[in-house]
């Protein structure tokens, strides 16, 4: 659907030179609803922006469809970008005009003969929840509704990609999880591929299928979003994926309880189905061992079990090696060393 | 010695309606060339819709040029081409010739001073949608500034009664002549004094008219 070939875009002013992209290949496909998560400054939304060529690559090529975009003439271009809708971090609604104003111009653009544009509006406003607001400015509506409309405005032309600069970021936490409920609809009811940034990890495990992790101006880490959390690579993953699910209890806990005399700390993660099965108690149970759980959640993600488990071990030393290989064998086990725990 | 009021108040009359016609033409004139200019000027500039350094610049210079002028001197130093395109340097038309360009350069900035204060997200969010740049121009950036630019406007044509009393006293007619020749000349005081008050009457009248549309149009 959308494919990034080795696209950079590099910023000059004056002296200065920023690369904002570098070098990034991804590929987006039908029906995705694809995150790009980063901190600020990592070249997301220059990213973004190439897909309807706000932003125009200094190498590289963005194909829609199997389409180089970037060798449309300006006309084809506009064309195109009726078909893909956007949305912003801050709605970026025309204030001049009214809800059904600004859901209304884009269909306007398209040459839409008014009776038809109307109906359109008023199905719209419906879709997003909003009918009673449709003579209401945009001064008068809260965050979520302000979005709501942004939304509406954007699928007016029934596009097939809709781009999403982080689109809930200004917005609180209970209105962000209705926006992206609808945006969950959007894909589901609508087909519409859904390309989003954002800084924000609970966004990509509440509706992402896929994921890519950005730093300065290059992806990371890519792939889907339940093997990307449960087994993330680089460094930056696992900071962002502990922003939404803790897997250690806070330093001064592991602190005391290594001025206890605790024993190792194993970290166990179990995927899918292998929650359902007493792993853990038939094999220590075989070996003599006992074993204590120290810290840990099971949570659904993807609508799959993951769970992240700390574990000691009480036994003797050659019985917990024969219980670690076991479990080696049947899910991910690791020592969970001092540079983890940031005691070092 | 004073005037004859019976006869003369129609002389202020058609002195008034004089002022009015100078500042009501320049201010068409000067809005039509101005708004241009002035959406000229935002959109030429750097990474703007149509980006192009050359017209911003020169446009920019001219402008920079003019505006320090004081009018009284601009009125004087252009006066061979007021006679070359009015035919003649005195009179309401004379008048309206000088006002007209220089209400131009000023409504050029004011309008770039309100279109700047668009938020660029919102005419992104336009280009994003496929509006052309001249779509842009008549349907994103004059609407949405219109109400501070009625404002603007309304700022500009109170400037204008002032610039048409100036144009008056060198031969422009209309209310600043009569106050020059008559309240200044030979010492009236009734006649500045109805002038002044005149004068009064039809500044807070722009005021009146420019703040009750811009209400109108910003509907809040
Ligand atoms: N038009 C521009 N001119 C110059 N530099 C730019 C421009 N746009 C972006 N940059 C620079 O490119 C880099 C990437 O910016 P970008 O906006 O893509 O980051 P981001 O990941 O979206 O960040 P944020 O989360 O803060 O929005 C930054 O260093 C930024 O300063
Ligand atoms: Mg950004």
């Amino acid at each position: 659907m959308i494919e990034f070939k080795n696209v950079s875009k590099t910023f000059r002013s004056g002296q200065k030179k920023v690369e904002a992209v570098k070098n990034v290949s991804l590929s987006i496909d039908q029906g995705d609803i694809f995150g790009i998560i980063g901190f600020s400054g990592a070249g997301k939304s220059t990213l973004l922006r190439l897909v309807n060529m706000l932003e125009r690559p200094d190498s590289g090529a963005v194909h829609i469809q199997g389409i180089d975009i970037q060798k449309l003439s300006a006309k084809e271009l506009r064309k195109r970008r009726q078909r893909i809708g956007m949305i912003f971090q801050n709605f970026n609604l025309f204030n001049a005009r009214t809800v059904a104003g600004n859901v209304g111009y884009p269909l306007k653009l398209a040459g839409i003969p008014k009776k038809e544009r109307e109906k359109k509006v008023t199905e719209l406003l419906q879709f997003v929840g909003l009918a009673d607001k449709a003579k209401d400015f945009p001064d008068q509506l809260s965050g979520g509704q302000k979005q709501r409309v942004g939304i509406a405005r954007a699928l007016a032309t029934s596009p097939d990609i809709l781009i999403c600069d982080e689109a809930t970021s200004a917005l609180d936490p209970d209105t962000t999880a209705d926006i992206l409920k609808l945006l969950k609809q959007v894909n589901q009811d609508f087909g519409v591929t859904i390309l989003l940034i954002t800084h924000e990890m609970h966004v990509i495990q509440s509706i992402c299928n896929k994921v890519a992790v950005m730093e300065a101006g290059e992806v990371i880490e890519t792939g889907n979003v339940f093997n990307t959390f449960t087994n993330p690579q680089h460094v930056t993953t696992q900071k962002f994926i502990r922003s939404v699910q803790q897997d250690l209890p806070s330093k001064s806990i592991l602190e005391k309880w290594k001025a206890n005399g605790g024993k190792k700390l194993y970290r166990i993660i179990f995927q899918g189905d292998i929650t359902n099965q007493p792993i853990l108690s038939t094999t220590t149970r075989k070996h003599h061992v006992d074993f204590n759980i120290v810290y840990g959640s099971v949570r659904e993600l993807q609508e799959r079990l993951f769970g992240n488990l700390l574990i000691s071990f009480t036994g003797d030393d050659s019985h917990i090696k024969q219980v670690l290989k076991e479990l080696k064998t049947i899910v991910k086990i690791e020592e969970v060393d001092d540079y983890e725990s940031g005691l070092v | 010695m004073k005037v004859d009021w019976s006869s003369f108040w129609p002389q202020i009359v058609e002195a008034t309606g004089q002022t009015i016609t100078m500042v009501v033409a320049t201010l068409i004139f000067g809005s039509i060339i101005g708004i241009t200019i002035g959406l000229l000027l935002f959109v030429t500039r750097e990474n703007n819709i149509l980006e192009n350094r050359f017209l911003f610049q020169l446009l920019n210079f001219i402008i920079n040029i003019i505006r320090p002028i004081p009018f009284i001197i601009f009125l004087v130093a252009i006066s061979q081409l007021t006679r070359l395109v009015v035919g003649t340097t005195i009179g309401t038309a004379a008048a309206i010739f000088p006002m007209t360009i220089v209400a131009s350069f000023t409504i050029a900035r004011v309008v770039e001073n309100n279109l700047v204060s668009i938020d660029p997200g919102v005419i992104e969010a336009a280009q994003a949608m496929g509006a052309s740049p001249l779509r842009i121009i008549f349907t994103v950036l004059i609407p949405e500034a219109l109400g501070p630019l009625i404002l603007g406007l309304t700022f500009v044509s109170v400037s204008l009664i002032d610039f048409s009393a100036v144009a008056g006293t060198v031969g422009g007619g209309g209310l600043g002549h009569i106050a020059m020749t008559y309240g200044y000349q030979r010492f009236d005081g009734s006649v500045m004094l109805v002038t002044v008050l005149i004068l009064i009457v039809m500044v807070q009248l722009a005021q009146w008219i420019g703040n009750t549309l811009s209400k109108w149009i910003m509907r809040r």
